[in-house]
């Protein structure tokens, strides 16, 4: 095994559900050990991916190796590798959470400790409660600890902390920061974009079933779509500028202003959701044929 | 190209894994009350309003000139229609629903083998088939009276009867399971299939007054010949005379009921997924 070999890579991924196109042709690797954030609007083909890869759905055409392995031919000394956490699901819910957890424990050679695990995503005081008469937010949370119970190489999160409360959220991003620190591979989308900025290391933007950009982190939608934008109060007019020397231009404003305060002032630097929601709404406006770097160009302007 | 390594999961785990599912599916069984009425408890309910209801009816008497009680009448296709409802509506029902809520999306991505998936649920059915037959035995004899038979050649029979009627049930259960769309449309498709089988195969309505043709139908089914097993055991013999051709036709009962079982082994391998890929 090298370290090189990626986790996950997918070469020119397609599915057709007749005519339509969810996926059009989507390319990308994951690098083990790596947090990799999928984003984009409902629709746009996340979870026909993330689906894919977990085994779920057959490819129409295109290339897809998860830990080295075709997921549509995955056996389960694949599947033992895995963690999968999908979007809720209904289940009748008639075991408590450590029955449920156990059990599941049960079905992996590795498997976390059970009690460790219901303390790592916070339902110590309702281990003896059926699941069915948890809130949603709990049942997610059982969702997330079957995911993880199995001690995954690689786990999939698909909108993991959907109905969460802030707390918990906060509580999760801990857990799975430390997923990480012991080398998970971890395949995440979410669309709480502040989520993925502090959990993901690369970003990868689908919209129409096409990949639109793809970067670590702080360089996703490129340099200019990161250009710090000034903003203030003119005799009542509200007025904005970027410029990548945000400080000199404040000067400037402050001496024109006669050496007073301005009023409204603000300095901001463009959040991954500002980047995103650009990214999203340029490929929107008839972007459809135009690549990702055209994309990059006209949410530079 | 890839040199990533997985190592092999232990042999052997399937019947561990197995065991370990049937816990858990008798577990929930028993913590859903619709399962535990309509599945474990009809036959009882059904036993006790005949019993009451016909019990100054005759049907018959047994070789000491004895009158035989409407409950000794009906036990033998209660005891059949339990094997009907453990296997065949609860899994058909069950499996519909879990396909439906994500249960088996669920498993479908943990290496949990199929096998073991279909012992925990052949082994609840045959937990559950047994306390439910236990409880009609128990009904009979100690409230209605009915003489449980003392031979153990009779008891033999039925110990092959009950294995081989709920054990094929069961299978045909799973089988089924695949024809609703949904969890909703389960009890639409399973019920009415469940009542007329009942109906025609000698549970509800003696065998043999149904007219010949209804008969011929009800004998392509298991559940006629599980129901002529039952009665081989725990009525007279008197009333052999009554059976198709005048005989209880062991025989026939295993072999009908064993090409079910094998029809229902090959469905259940061909047709069987976790989940509709791409529905």
């Amino acid at each position: 095994m090298t370290d090189s070999d990626p986790a996950v890579s997918v070469t020119g991924l397609r599915k057709h559900y007749g005519k339509f196109a969810a996926l059009d042709g989507v390319s990308f690797d994951i690098h083990r050990g790596e947090t990799f954030a999928l984003l984009g609007p409902n629709g746009a083909g996340k979870s026909t991916t993330i689906e894919i890869l977990e085994g779920y759905r057959d490819r129409s055409s295109g290339e897809a190796r998860v830990l080295g392995v075709d997921p549509s031919k995955g056996s389960l000394d694949w599947k033992a590798q895995l963690g999968i956490v999908l979007q809720s699901t209904g289940e009748s819910g008639a075991v408590t959470v450590r029955e449920q957890l156990s059990h599941f424990a049960g079905f992996y050679p590795n498997p976390r400790d059970v009690e460790q695990v219901i303390a790592a995503v916070g339902l110590e005081a309702k281990a003896s409660t059926l699941i069915r008469k948890l809130s949603g937010g709990q049942r997610r949370r059982v969702d997330v600890a079957l995911g993880i119970i199995g001690t995954p190489t690689l786990l999939f999160l698909d909108e993991p902390t959907t109905g969460f409360d802030p707390e918990s959220r906060r509580q999760f991003w801990q857990l799975i920061t430390s997923l990480k620190n012991e080398g998970t591979t971890i395949l995440l989308t979410t669309h709480y974009l502040d989520e993925a900025a502090h959990l993901g290391d690369r970003a990868g933007i689908i919209a129409g079933g096409k990949l639109i950009d793809i970067g670590t982190i702080d360089a996703i939608g490129g340099a200019d779509a990161r250009v710090p934008l000034v903003r203030w109060v003119d005799g009542g007019v509200s007025r904005e500028q970027r410029t990548s020397e945000p400080s000199t231009l404040v000067a400037r404003l402050v001496r024109e202003n006669g050496g007073s305060e301005l009023d409204g002032l603000e300095v901001v630097r463009p959040s991954l959701e500002d980047i995103y929601l650009g990214l999203v709404a340029a490929y929107e406006n008839g972007a459809s044929t135009s690549s990702a770097t055209e994309v990059e160009k006209e949410t530079a302007k | 190209m890839s040199t990533i390594t997985i190592p092999r999961l232990p042999a052997g785990r399937t019947l561990k894994l197995g065991g370990s599912r049937i816990v858990n599916e008798v577990r929930t069984y028993f913590r859903q009350g619709d399962s535990v009425f309509f599945t474990f408890l009809f036959p009882v309910v059904m036993l006790t309003i005949f019993s009451t209801a016909f019990s100054n009816q005759t049907f018959g008497s047994d070789d000491t000139g004895s009158e035989v009680s409407a409950a000794a009448y009906y036990l033998p296709g209660m005891l059949a229609a339990g094997l009907l409802l453990s296997g065949l509506q609860n899994l058909a029902v069950d499996i519909a629903n879990e396909r439906s809520d994500g249960t088996l999306k669920r498993l479908a991505g943990t290496p949990l083998p199929v096998v073991s998936y279909f012992i925990g649920k052949i082994g609840q059915v045959l937990v559950t088939g047994a306390a439910q037959a236990a409880l009609l035995l128990i009904i009979a004899g100690l409230f209605f009276g009915v003489a449980l038979p003392t031979e153990p050649e009779a008891w033999f029979t039925f110990a092959w009867v009950f294995l081989l009627g709920v054990t094929t049930s069961a299978v045909l259960g799973i089988a089924l399971s695949r024809v609703p769309r949904s969890g909703k449309s389960a009890t639409a498709v399973v019920i009415p299939i469940v009542l007329v089988l009942q109906f025609i195969s000698g549970v509800y309505l003696p065998f043999s007054q149904l007219p010949d043709w209804l008969q011929n139908v009800a004998g392509a089914f298991p559940l006629k010949w599980m129901a002529q097993g039952m009665r081989s055991v725990f009525l007279p013999d008197g009333f052999e005379a009554a059976e198709p051709g005048g005989v209880w036709n062991l025989a026939g009962v295993a072999i009908v009921t064993l090409l079910w079982l094998v029809v229902g082994l090959v469905v259940c391998r061909v047709t069987f997924r976790w989940i509709r890929k791409d529905s």
